[in-house]
């Protein structure tokens, strides 16, 4: 299907988040992205530690409050000051899924009660029967049991405790789900457990994901779409397939050529590419703008480099 | 890489004690390391992989000890030497390289002053030798202007430049052994390439064994000439690097190599159910039988022996027993034997 006719869920306009940093000091995590997530996809965000990928889906979900830009969800504004009517709309169909499967689960609350918090909160459910049924679905849903309703969150490992995240995201049936490196804190067996299972909820329910990681293996395996970060800034979105086999940008060819693969053979005869901005760039009098070389493929360049790189595949 | 041999791991046993009982972190693991060669072990969380390698350099947790077995470097059985007689091989012939940069490198002392701390406890040099040792060892691990940086703190490094300065620190009285436990785990990719690159070029400089732990096969499939899988405190597949990527045949090694995914996988991954065993009262027989879809009733009973695959290649699974019914593998795993063929 041609990318333009597909649904936007959610759109990122100009997102800026910066942090103060001293008294003079300020980060630009997060410094004006845009992109837009078609409904029923996984759109995969990746870059190293500091780019600003995970400050993007903590400001899409407001843990922040973001210094510039606005993020739009079907047609509604969910940032900044949300109108009366919508703030139900927004809170309810854009969730998280977190990192740290220990730290996001309250150590003092019951699992029945962590996954109805939502339930409770939009008032899903208007027996106590209903409450406890619609978490028993809900649990068996991401392959836990009834007998574990009572118990707390240091009872389960980590695997289970993700899928404990991922039922309280599921309990209000959201439309948008943000998981910010859900997998990377646990073990690789445990690790294809957890993405088979959201692969299996977005398939049934419809769902969409924005998935952030800095694994490009298991990104490439679970997005539709990937865009890469660097220092705050987009600087390559595209189809996974794409990426892979053209990627652009010097940056995304960099990270690609350095992805460890399970396989000898491969590894043996691996050039890395380096990356050095300083050298790569002259952004002094000729600032990079956004730029689709082909439909749907979008690159951060300068008019010099967009010709450079796109002969590459020539 | 040769047959002289310069460690040999024989029927290790490691418990720690706890309030509940003991736990049998290692229970019974031989292996060899030889000259110049780069050994991978690899596991989940709680396999014992890192507890082996702390056991091999003398340095258990409190709570920790041998309940059998020996290792043996040069003429000591490191298993049953004393403290202060290790202290003479710990860091100047046997030298780790750990996982955190940040927590392994003293925060109130000068790079300089912590690299020097090394080769004046070691060697019988001079101040101003060791001095210059260490500006060596800086420039030898690819850190630009040494002098200046010696007089740095770790804050002002970035973490990638650390673990170079971790590297440098364990290299530095050029050491038969490196131990390197989970080294690239704590940095991103493209640096985790970089400090790969660097490590494999020192160890052909100076000739080094390596023993390299980590959960990451790519890193594995990078680094490693023979590799060790571990599983609930045992080996139960050891092989060459390709033997184990290309033709494992314990049902575990399948596991590990069908969840992650290369980039060409489409479809579900091959997840491992279930979780590993507790190993305060570890199962009978193979431990990963209840998790293996290849399980036969033997396997719940009794705990498989080695059967040897080729010179190089043995693996703990009742499937290679000459009774076993024919098994096929994941169809991962077919792919990756038709891989083999190709090359």
């Amino acid at each position: 299907m041609d990318y333009k006719d597909r649904e936007v869920l959610v759109e990122v306009k100009d997102l800026q988040q910066y942090f103060k940093l001293g008294r003079h000091g300020v980060v630009k995590a997060v410094d004006g992205i845009n992109f837009k997530i078609f409904r029923g996809e996984t759109f995969g965000l990746v870059g190293e530690s500091g780019s600003g990928k995970s400050t993007t889906g903590r400001t899409m979900i407001r843990l922040y409050k973001p210094t510039g830009g606005e993020v739009w969800m079907k047609g509604k504004l969910a940032s900044g000051k949300i109108p009366k009517e919508d703030i139900a709309y927004v809170n309810r169909n854009m969730q998280m899924i977190f990192q740290d499967p220990m730290a996001c689960l309250n150590p003092r609350m019951k699992v029945i009660d962590i996954v109805a918090e939502g339930i409770d909160i939009h008032k899903l459910a208007k027996t106590k029967e209903e409450r406890r049924q619609k978490v028993i679905d809900i649990i068996k849903l991401v392959g836990l049991d009834e007998q574990h309703l009572e118990r707390y969150p240091h009872e389960f490992s980590g695997g289970q405790r993700q899928r404990i995240g991922i039922a309280r995201a599921m309990a209000v049936e959201p439309e948008f789900i943000i998981a910010d490196e859900p997998i990377s804190a646990l073990d690789v067996s445990i690790q294809a457990q957890v993405v088979n299972l959201m692969n299996e909820l977005k398939e049934h329910k419809g769902l969409t994901y924005l998935f952030i990681a800095h694994d490009l293996s298991m990104v490439k395996y679970i997005s539709d779409r990937i865009a890469v970060m660097f220092k705050g800034k987009i600087v390559e979105l595209t189809t996974s397939e794409q990426l892979f086999a053209k990627p652009l940008h010097p940056y995304t060819r960099s990270l690609l050529s350095a992805i460890p693969l399970p396989d000898p053979i491969t590894e043996r005869t691996r050039r890395r590419i380096a990356y050095e901005p300083a050298k790569e760039h002259d952004y002094a009098n000729n600032p990079p703008s956004w730029h689709e070389v082909e439909p749907g493929h979008f690159i951060l360049a300068n008019d010099q480099e967009l010709a450079k790189w796109v002969a590459l595949y020539k | 890489m040769n047959n002289n041999k310069v460690l040999e791991v024989k029927d290790l046993e490691v418990n720690f004690r706890t309030y509940a009982g003991d736990v049998q972190a290692v229970r019974g693991i031989s292996f060899d390391l030889y000259e110049g060669e780069t050994l991978a072990i690899v596991g989940e969380s709680g396999s014992g992989k890192s507890v082996t390698v702390k056991a091999i350099m003398g340095l258990l947790a409190s709570n920790g000890y041998y309940a059998g077995g020996e290792i043996n470097y040069e003429d000591i059985n490191i298993a049953k030497t004393k403290e202060k007689d290790l202290h003479s091989v710990r860091g100047n012939q046997i030298a780790m390289v750990f996982q955190d940069p940040m927590t392994s490198l003293d925060p109130t002392m000068t790079i300089g002053k912590q690299i020097m701390e090394v080769i004046l406890l070691h060697q019988n040099v001079s101040k101003s030798e060791a001095y210059q040792k260490a500006v060596k060892l800086i420039e030898l691990v690819g850190i630009s202007s040494p002098e200046d940086r010696m007089k740095q703190y770790p804050h002002q490094f970035s973490g990638g430049m650390r673990q170079r300065i971790v590297i440098a620190i364990a290299l530095a009285c050029e050491p038969k052994i490196l131990i390197a436990d989970e080294p690239t785990t704590a940095l991103d990719v493209t640096i985790q390439a970089q400090i790969l690159d660097l490590m494999k070029d020192l160890q052909q400089k100076i000739g080094a064994s390596v023993i390299f732990i980590t959960h990451d096969l790519g890193v594995v499939a990078n680094v490693a000439d023979r590799v060790a899988v571990m599983y609930a405190g045992r080996i139960v597949e050891i092989g060459t690097a390709d033997e184990i990527f290309y033709d494992p045949q314990h049902p575990y090694t399948w596991g590990l190599i069908g969840s992650m995914p290369d980039l060409d996988t489409d479809g579900d991954l091959y997840a491992i159910p279930g979780t590993p065993p507790n190993l305060l009262r570890p199962p009978k027989g193979d431990a990963f039988a209840i998790r293996s879809e290849f399980a036969m009733q033997i396997d719940f009973e009794e705990q498989p022996p080695f059967f040897k695959v080729s010179e190089t290649h043995q693996a703990a699974t009742w499937l290679l027993h000459e009774d076993a019914p024919k098994v096929t593998p994941p169809a991962v795993i077919g792919k990756r034997r038709e891989r083999l063929k190709e090359v």
